[in-house]
């Protein structure tokens, strides 16, 4: 996020798209309807969905979907058109203006009303309401993101947000609500394929010449930039890949294309899967490696408004599982020994100088000193330590030890200098309904289950409440199909096919259908379209076409 | 503006309550339904003080306070209305604190320890108490004991005002009265999203978690704060945990999520001591799987890793890090990929 959660209560104009609030980060989402109820803050919703968010909006508009980029240029055309923008912010902070004001001309309110369905006069409305308010929050998540244009989406949102001047100051910004509890901690330490800890490309070779000092493990560091996990799998089949370590995901269950990812999985020489519990996953692997839980560990997470808290010890873990980075401990001493074994040939072989051995050599006596380490390297979490941390967390950047750390990102200049214009075209999604598969298939969560449901299917309690998949389809559809709630039917798409009770909602649009990813019992990635963002590399996981079948009892 | 409170002068701003320049000022006035989190419902009659000019005591948690005005918060007469209050209540609440969880943490039994109420002061009345019936709740995650309830109201407030949801509410008259779930409000009907915030706010445990594991009492349960374990949100949160044994997840002050919780954050704790928890590395052998120790399965680990990099390369490895792990561990991880088997061959799913 650019801003943090608190300037929710501050805001005057909210309006959240791809992100069904109140199920998936239920305590944001209450919090924006008290803004709604107690201050009369205007909410605007866009989203395909009837989601519960729409009960409190004062504008709901619904695409069709994997349309986003059309709705949102077309925001843009009206608030230019009604001459609506910030000039001054637009001349003093960004680049590209022109170039990005052509390129709208063509998304009329009536011409977005043809691609989207949005009635051109509620997109007019909608677009006063941002453009004018003082004060105004985008909140969004992956029904942004996971389409074959998520990033141009991304974009098209950034466009909004400098047109209007909402970024850069409290209660603005463009907001992604994460979905894990250490999405973004994840990405600050470098679990990407291009970037080492604090976004520091692994292509520039300062970078490169000082982690290759400071962590002194006398392997030279590859500047290839590596493969991000939906490119890992096939080339796994394309034999390019042989072996995989896989902490704390669960992919078979989990990706898009599903059966696709399992072949792969299969096809692999060597697979180590360290997690909580036997995961579908798992199934696949070589060995399994039993890792402790949030409750039996010490550490810290960083939550989806860049603030770094702790996460504390409570008990210890089960039989002989560990946790995560004392395993990790260990493993780099017994790959260090192994290499020893082998003889000098070997290690040289390997490129590994004398320096690999096992003197002082990952050895941490707790996380803070872990901690201490990577916030050495870490620019934006270079003030940071356990005892800053201790109350209430910071949020990054927080560059020195006496930085107050940031609430709000971009206050006076952009990363970059100018914010940048990005002139975008209007492409569909990768798969439209056609006459053999005439529904939308769109996935998502609902507030009781937690991704795959290795851990919230094992909760009694929640799982009583949602026990079972049910996919969500209208009245209409249902109607025309002959299906009523608690009928089972059989949803096929090119890829696979799934069977799962049905429930007949006002929520999906006509010609769509809602199905979750948490059941392993309807691992509904089988349908799911892996065709990919060619930059972020995420699957289209929101859009795909699907026919739906009454199965007879 | 300044008021005198049992002979003190005291400083007060507008708009504060009696109860609020109280507590300021560290004067105890007993409370019951009242809650900081919520706005003074002043429906238990505990918080009554004399205001001079009154004829009858006044709610401190509900009367706004204005310049001169003259309270007393402990007389005689306020302390005997006081015990008739409680005695009225425990016609009503079980009096066997020994079976409860919370005995040693309950309001209501400082209260009754404080006033002095007593079996005996309870047969004054010579009424048995109507035995009200058991009734669905708004959620199955959450028991309902109507003989403790004492009817004060949160549990109603906060699903209206912390959840936005007012899913629950009073129902029957006399003794009758119990909290019910909401059948219908105007043309809409209130969805529960089973969150807890009502068992949270409840100070007589008239709301318990039914399906949870026994809960400690309170003298041998540790409390840890921690950070939520599911979504990006952060809430914060204090696990509550007897032995090795995660027995509930409790509201801490504070946090972004100021102390409200969802259903995930609050329920969603069975997994840490599910009997599925893998407790011991696996090897598979020639399609079984056999336990190992830990040496055992790294060395066969690293032995395998160095055999393909030998033979494949470094970007023959690929590895998945975690956004359920810690900081400190994706850290760790990615090191070891890039800086001991030498490859960039790192993501998450950041992407799902």
């Amino acid at each position: 996020m650019t801003n943090s959660i608190a300037e929710i209560e501050e805001t005057d104009v909210i309006l959240i798209t791809g992100s069904n609030t109140s199920e998936a980060h239920p305590i944001i989402g209450r919090m924006i309807k008290r803004a709604v109820d107690r201050r009369r803050a205007k909410l605007i919703v866009v989203d395909p969905r009837k989601i519960p968010m729409v009960s409190f909006a004062n504008i709901w508009l619904r695409p069709r979907p994997g349309t986003d980029v059309a709705w949102i240029n077309g925001l843009c055309h009206v608030i230019l058109e009604e001459g609506l923008w910030d000039r001054e912010f637009v001349a003093q902070r960004t680049e590209g203006f022109e170039e990005f004001r052509e390129s709208v001309k063509e998304f009329t309110p009536e011409y977005v009303e043809q691609v989207c369905g949005i009635p051109a006069e509620d997109l007019r409305r909608a677009a006063r309401l941002y453009a004018r308010a003082p004060k105004a929050m985008i909140f969004y998540a992956m029904g942004i993101t996971q389409h074959a244009h998520g990033t141009d989406n991304v974009k098209a949102l950034a466009n909004l947000v400098m047109l209007c001047g909402q970024v850069g100051r409290e209660g603005t910004g463009l907001n992604p609500l994460r979905g894990q509890n250490n999405v973004q901690g994840a990405c600050d330490m470098g679990a990407l394929p291009n970037v080492l800890p604090g976004y520091q490309p692994v292509t520039d070779e300062e970078v490169l010449a000082r982690f290759q000092a400071e962590w002194a493990t006398g392997v030279r560091l590859s500047n290839k930039v590596g493969m991000p996990v939906t490119e890992m799998f096939p080339a796994v089949l394309e034999g390019r890949l042989r072996a995989m370590y896989i902490v704390g995901e669960n992919p078979a269950l989990s990706d898009a294309n599903v059966s696709h990812v399992r072949e792969a999985l299969e096809a692999l020489d060597f697979l180590v899967v360290q997690d909580i519990f036997f995961t579908e996953t798992a199934a696949y692997a070589d060995v399994v490696l039993p890792a402790a839980s949030f409750a039996e560990k010490d550490g810290t997470f960083t939550n989806t408004e860049r603030r770094v808290q702790r996460v504390r010890k409570a008990i210890d873990p089960p039989g002989r599982a560990r946790a995560d980075w004392e395993i990790f401990c260990r493993l780099a001493k017994a790959y260090s020994r192994e290499l020893n074994k082998r003889s000098a040939v070997a290690a040289v072989a390997n490129g590994l100088a004398a320096r690999c051995k096992d003197r002082g050599y990952w050895d941490y006596a707790d996380p803070s000193e872990i901690f201490d380490e990577l916030a050495a390297v870490t620019p934006i979490y270079a003030g940071l330590s356990y005892k800053r941390v201790e109350r209430g967390g910071i949020q990054w950047p927080c560059p020195s030890r006496h930085h107050p750390g940031t609430p709000y990102l971009h206050k006076d200049r952009f990363a970059r200098g100018r914010g940048k214009f990005h002139a975008l075209a209007f492409q569909g999604p990768a798969e439209l309904p056609d006459e053999e598969y005439p529904f939308y298939l769109s996935t998502g969560r609902i507030r009781f289950h937690y991704h795959t449901g290795t851990m919230t299917r094992r909760c009694r309690g929640l799982d009583r409440l949602a026990p079972a998949e049910r996919i969500q389809i209208h009245p209409q559809d249902a109607e025309r199909l002959g299906i009523r709630t608690g009928d089972r039917v059989r949803v096929v798409s090119r890829r696979g096919e799934v069977e799962a009770e049905v429930l007949v909602s006002e929520n999906p649009a006509p010609g769509m259908v809602f199905a979750t990813f948490h059941f392993a019992e309807v691992p509904v990635n089988v349908l799911t379209n892996d065709a990919l963002d060619p930059v972020s590399k995420i699957p289209e996981l929101k859009v795909c076409a699907v026919r739906v079948e009454k199965v007879a009892a | 503006m300044t008021i005198l409170m049992d002979g003190m002068r005291l400083n007060a701003r507008e708009g504060q309550t009696i109860l609020d320049v109280a507590r300021e000022h560290d004067i105890r006035i007993p409370t019951l339904c009242y809650h900081e989190k919520l706005k003074p419902i002043g429906s238990c009659r505990m918080c009554i003080v004399e205001v001079e000019g009154s004829s009858t005591p006044v709610a401190a948690c509900t009367t706004a306070v204005s310049d001169g005005m003259i309270v007393r918060t402990h007389t005689p007469d306020l302390v005997e209305l006081r015990r008739e209050t409680l005695k009225l209540i425990f016609l009503k609440h079980p009096m066997n604190c020994a079976a409860c969880e919370i005995n040693g943490n309950c309001q209501l039994q400082d209260l009754a320890h404080e006033y002095d109420i007593n079996h005996t002061d309870l047969h004054t009345y010579n009424i048995r108490p109507v035995e009200p019936e058991p009734g669905p709740y708004a959620t199955p995650l959450i028991q309902y004991h109507p003989r403790r309830c004492i009817l004060c109201g949160r549990c109603v407030q906060a699903c209206v005002e912390i959840t936005e949801v007012g899913a629950i509410n009073f129902k029957g008259r006399g003794a009758l009265a119990r909290i019910a779930p909401v059948e219908r409000m105007g043309s809409i009907k209130p969805e529960c999203v089973s969150c807890g915030e009502c068992m949270a706010v409840c100070p007589v445990n008239a709301l318990t978690e039914a399906l949870g594991k026994k809960r400690g009492k309170a003298w041998e349960t540790r409390k840890v704060k921690t950070t939520c374990t599911y979504c990006g949100c952060g809430c914060q949160l204090e696990l509550n945990a007897v032995g090795e044994t995660v027995t509930a997840v409790t509201p801490v002050d504070g946090g972004v999520n100021r102390g409200a919780l969802c259903s995930k954050g609050r329920f969603g704790y069975d997994f840490i001591n599910h009997h599925e928890r893998l407790k011991t590395p696996l090897i598979r052998e020639n399609g079984t799987w056999r336990e190992a120790n830990w040496d055992e399965a790294l060395d066969f680990v690293a032995k395998r890793l160095v055999d393909i990099r030998s033979e494949s390369g470094p970007d023959a490895i690929g590895a998945l890090a975690s956004a359920r792990c810690t900081n400190e561990e994706n850290y760790l991880f990615q090191k070891f990929i890039r800086g001991v088997i030498g490859t960039n061959n790192v993501d998450h799913c950041a992407r799902l």
